[in-house]
């Protein structure tokens, strides 16, 4: 019986690539094989790019063979449609843009390209993001591995599921409100969102400008770090992107966090909270604990205007970013009687529905009359949640919160009432909101499904997040948990396959 | 009932940069063809990010101080939010409550009076692309030409401080020379690089009675920028007298048949739902970028135009035409060499030759061909008595045709001037013997004559004659005429 590869860390593929004990063709075969077992029921990806990544994974051989490599030289990796690429479509999870192709690449396509990446496919997403469960997705929903009937999360759910089912190694998701870290809780693997300003967005299809950020998804937090390494620092082409230094992530896992200050606030238990999840995220606490971390209470008394606040501002910011859907320069295009009806038609049929809900949102909270109330308030909250943090992090090193409030929730279960979707984001938004680095952390299970947890930290400190996640990790077995369908499958057909 | 213009102008113009507002793209796309001048940014595909063009802040804050503006420390971007096919995005990056400049203002000559107007502000935004309206068996289609996508803009408001069309035609071409002066943009209407739309409005000079504001779009030249005012002046006017009602509104100029026609009215008015630009940080300028700047200014035209009258003892009108450009004042400068013995000469070639010249070949005074030493050392032949100026418009036709020096030219073709009174005397003698008739007239008081029998002279020597010499001896080989 050979080898599953799809079960070997960044960390461990890289070195056996080097020592070419294995080739990065071998690597990206196992996970196709994976993706013909597990993508029918799973729908991870929008697009598969097999032959984009076969002539990747040959490339990458060749640089190994000259002794080229990179961190992520033969990696298999997948891509959030959301982000352009040259070589394949990018849809956004919208039929608005169905057939779109752009023609430069996203700056962190372009550096992990460098690295001699594998790009295995466009992972599903909710459309332009905005989503908590990759059910708005104009291609059909994404499935968690863990539980066919539950949603990844989202709205990077396919990145998520991708990387839980063994369909990549990693991926990149976006997170505007908690699109990486809550899907990763969903589906039991390691997300982080970076600091606002750390990872380039150049090449992001922008959702909320002022909220988005790119980040990776991975089985480890190791995998986390490396993967994070290669997408950050400064873009000239995004102006927003700040020049500060990138320290090596890796030297940061030193496994030990004595006298690390985590802090845990009273805003973050409320209402509709999971007993079972808030049960499992305590003995996570204890367990940092044991490990030598001192918990502090803080008070984040504005986080609990997080949510409405962001419901003005990303709203607000996306109905200006999604203006240029127009159906004049590309993508879906209706033709009408008039400009208008042109307009109304194309618009009308290429956006769903939770996209014109937001649309709308947005265009009233900046509307004249309601701009000062809506708009101007939101931003000022937003000064407020920010020194919250602010004062916060004079105490402590890390704030620790879980994840969600529930474990992943059944397909079809919160579509018919928004609020209650939303909701499912609450921990997750006022990262955001401050512009804050956090990464979510497998901690356990609550009724058979993966919980989590999530550290935030000091701007531009995403090196304590990792140190502290990796911590926990190392000393937790939550990280070697397979979802049943994978143990499923890899049992029933080790290699080969059925056509 | 006697009533009072109220004229209020917003003025956009092209910043001359060498890449657009927010992109590398070339901003230069006269001339190009159609959608070469581009890339994600410029239109607005999907996850493309702006960046500021520093060189287009620094002109407008340059604008905005030649403009006598407050520069605030802090300023910021905004989207203006409005769905258009000439706008890439559905939004235009502009600034709305934080200009770069404000509350300044621009003097100017008009009517031969110093006139003040104040400005409201200064701020910069992104020219849209430009559409093209098609016909196709009898179906109208547009195309879209996105090169002008992304070019820098200024919007310059004024306050309502004009009082005629006279004035705002006045104050336009002012507010173009100094933006021609500072070299931040071409300012040329015609070209589309300069628009102008204009806020008019009559009130009664004892103050019963106040029109409202009528905004006049499509004026494509200074012409008609004066034209479709005094239409609006009259159409108001005559409204306002027969008591007939007068709406706020805006209307469109229509040049083929000068009069304006309605657009649309306030109740349709747009909501373009300002809000900060996210893709963009705010810009901060300290007193030192403000000092770097000024630095950089040029002097002004009327600075320049008070100049030339008290120092080279110019008339107005002379000096207005020496400043109206910056090249040819700087031309007449370094002809003139701070030497104002020469001004006034200089003065004269430059708007009279050169101009002439200018006009004819159609190029600008650096592409006539005369540098200004040479032009320089043309006055000082004729200063010191080598040619005469009837000459010197040969020998300057001749440097701007050969690129070769006076003095040179001058020696080469024998164009020296003659004085020498033998040589003269000799060619005096065979013209009043061949021009009996001519003496004749002169000896019977026929004072004219003289002319004739100079112009002889000066035939015979191929104009290089010393008119006073040759005047001289032809006088005292006449003798006095008969009374
Ligand atoms: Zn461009």
């Amino acid at each position: 019986m050979s080898e599953d590869l799809t079960r070997l860390t960044v960390t461990e593929a890289s070195a056996r690539l080097a020592r070419r004990e294995i080739s990065a063709v071998e690597l990206l075969q196992a996970h196709l094989e994976r993706i013909r077992q597990v993508e029918p029921q799973i729908h991870a990806f929008i697009t598969l790019t097999e032959e984009v990544a076969l002539a990747q994974a040959q490339e990458a051989d060749r640089r190994i063979a000259r002794g080229d490599v990179a961190p992520l030289t033969g990696i298999p990796i997948a891509l959030k449609d959301v982000l352009c690429t040259v070589d394949a479509p990018t849809t956004a999870g919208s039929r608005i843009l169905e057939g779109f192709r752009s023609p430069y690449d996203a700056t962190v396509v372009r550096k992990l390209r460098e690295q001699g990446a594998v790009f295995v496919g466009k992972a599903n997403t909710d459309e332009f993001a905005m989503g908590s469960s990759t059910e708005n997705s104009a291609y059909g929903p994404t499935r968690n591995p863990w539980d066919l009937e539950r949603v990844p999360g989202g709205s990077s759910g396919g990145s998520a599921a991708a990387v839980a089912a063994g369909e990549a190694m990693v991926s990149l998701g976006s997170d505007t409100g908690g699109s990486i870290r809550q899907p990763a809780g969903f589906c039991g693997v390691v997300g982080l969102k970076p600091t606002y300003g750390r990872v380039s967005r150049y090449g992001l299809v922008a959702f909320a400008s002022s909220l988005d950020q790119i980040g990776p998804f991975g089985r480890t937090v190791e995998d986390v770090a490396i993967v994070l390494q290669a997408i950050s620092g400064h873009d000239p082409c995004d102006s927003t992107s700040v020049d500060v230094p990138v320290p090596d992530y890796q030297t940061s896992l030193t496994g030990d966090i004595r006298g690390i200050r985590i802090g845990i606030a009273a805003e973050y238990q409320v209402p509709g909270m999971d007993p079972e999840v808030e049960r499992v995220v305590d003995e996570a606490v204890a367990e940092l604990q044991r490990l030598g971390a001192e918990i502090v209470p803080v008070s984040l008394p504005h986080t609990k205007y997080a949510l409405a606040t962001y419901y003005i501002i990303a709203p607000s910011e996306a109905s200006a970013n999604l203006a240029r859907y127009d159906g004049v320069k590309y993508g879906l295009s209706l033709q009408g009687e008039t400009l208008l009806e042109s307009y109304l038609q194309t618009r009308g049929r290429g956006f769903g529905p939770e996209v014109k809900r937001r649309i709308m949102l947005g265009t009233y909270a900046l509307s004249a009359g309601y701009y000062d109330a809506y708009y101007v308030k939101a931003q000022k909250v937003r000064t407020l949640i920010k020194r919250d943090f602010d004062e916060a992090f004079e105490k402590v090193d890390v704030i620790l919160a879980p994840t969600s409030p529930t474990v992943a929730f059944r397909l079809g279960e919160r579509t018919a009432d928004p609020i209650q979707m939303y909701l499912s984001d609450v921990f997750t938004i006022p990262a955001n909101m401050a512009g804050l680095p956090g990464i979510a952390v497998p901690c356990g299970f609550a009724h058979g499904l993966p919980v989590s947890m999530q550290f935030m930290g000091r701007p531009f400190d995403e090196g304590t997040l990792l140190r502290v996640a990796h911590a926990y990790e190392q000393a937790t077995p939550w990280h070697r948990a397979v979802p049943p369908l994978i143990e499923a499958v890899t049992r029933r057909a080790p290699s080969g396959g059925t056509e | 009932m006697e009533f009072e213009t109220v004229i209020g102008l917003e003025v956009h113009a092209q910043l001359l940069t060498r890449s657009k507002m927010f992109c590398g793209c070339s901003a230069e796309y006269a001339g190009a063809e159609p959608n070469t001048h581009v890339c994600p940014v410029c239109l607005g595909l999907p996850g493309s990010l702006p960046v500021i063009n520093r060189q287009a802040v620094v002109s407008t804050v340059m604008t905005g101080l030649a403009l006598n503006c407050r520069i605030p420390p802090y300023s910021k971007f905004d989207r203006k939010n409005y769905m258009y096919p000439d706008l890439m995005k559905g939004y235009q990056i502009s600034q709305y409550d934080l200009p770069l400049c404000v509350e300044g203002y621009l003097e100017f000559q008009h009517d031969g009076q110093r006139k003040r107007v104040g400005i409201r502000r200064v701020h910069l935004e992104e020219d849209t692309a430009r559409l093209v309206h098609r016909t196709w068996n009898g179906t109208g289609y547009s195309l879209v030409d996105v090169n002008r996508s992304g070019v820098p803009l200024i919007e310059i408001v004024t306050e309502p401080d004009l009082r005629s069309p006279e004035e705002a035609r006045a104050f336009l071409m002012a507010l173009r020379q100094v933006l021609r002066y500072l070299g931040v943009s071409t300012a040329n209407m015609e070209e589309g690089a300069f628009r102008c739309d204009a806020n008019i409005s009559q009130r009664s000079l004892d103050g019963s009675v106040v029109g409202p504001k009528v905004e006049i779009k499509n004026m494509n030249s200074f012409r008609s920028v004066e034209r479709a005012l005094a239409y609006e002046v009259e159409r108001q006017r005559s409204a306002l007298r027969r008591g007939e009602p007068l709406v706020q509104e805006t209307r469109g100029w229509l040049e083929d048949q000068e009069i304006t026609v309605s657009q649309r009215t306030k109740e349709y008015a747009e909501d373009y739902r300002y809000f900060p630009e996210p893709d963009l940080p705010p810009i901060f300028l300290t007193e030192t970028d403000l000092v770097e700047i000024r630095a950089r200014m040029p002097e002004l035209p009327l600075t320049r135009f008070e100049r030339f009258v008290r120092d080279y003892a110019l008339g107005a009108a002379e000096a207005g035409l020496l400043t109206e450009e910056r090249a040819v004042a700087d031309y007449f400068e370094a002809c003139v060499q701070g030497d104002r013995e020469i001004a006034r000469q200089a003065a004269n070639w430059i708007t009279g030759e050169l101009f002439a010249l200018m006009r004819e070949r159609v190029v600008d005074i650096d592409g006539v061909g005369v540098r200004p030493g040479q032009l320089r050392q043309l006055i000082e032949l004729v200063r010191r008595g080598t040619i005469n100026a009837l000459t010197a418009k040969e020998v300057l036709v001749a440097v701007s045709e050969t690129g070769q020096d006076p003095d040179a030219i001058v020696a080469e073709r024998g164009l020296a001037q003659v004085s020498d009174e033998a040589q003269l005397r000799a060619v005096v003698q065979r013209v009043i013997e061949q021009n009996p008739k001519a003496v004749a007239d002169y000896r019977r008081g026929k004072g004219a004559a003289i002319g004739f029998l100079l112009g002889q002279v000066m035939k015979d020597l191929r104009g290089r004659a010393n008119p006073a010499v040759a005047r001289k001896l032809l006088e005292e080989t006449l003798g006095a005429p008969v009374e």
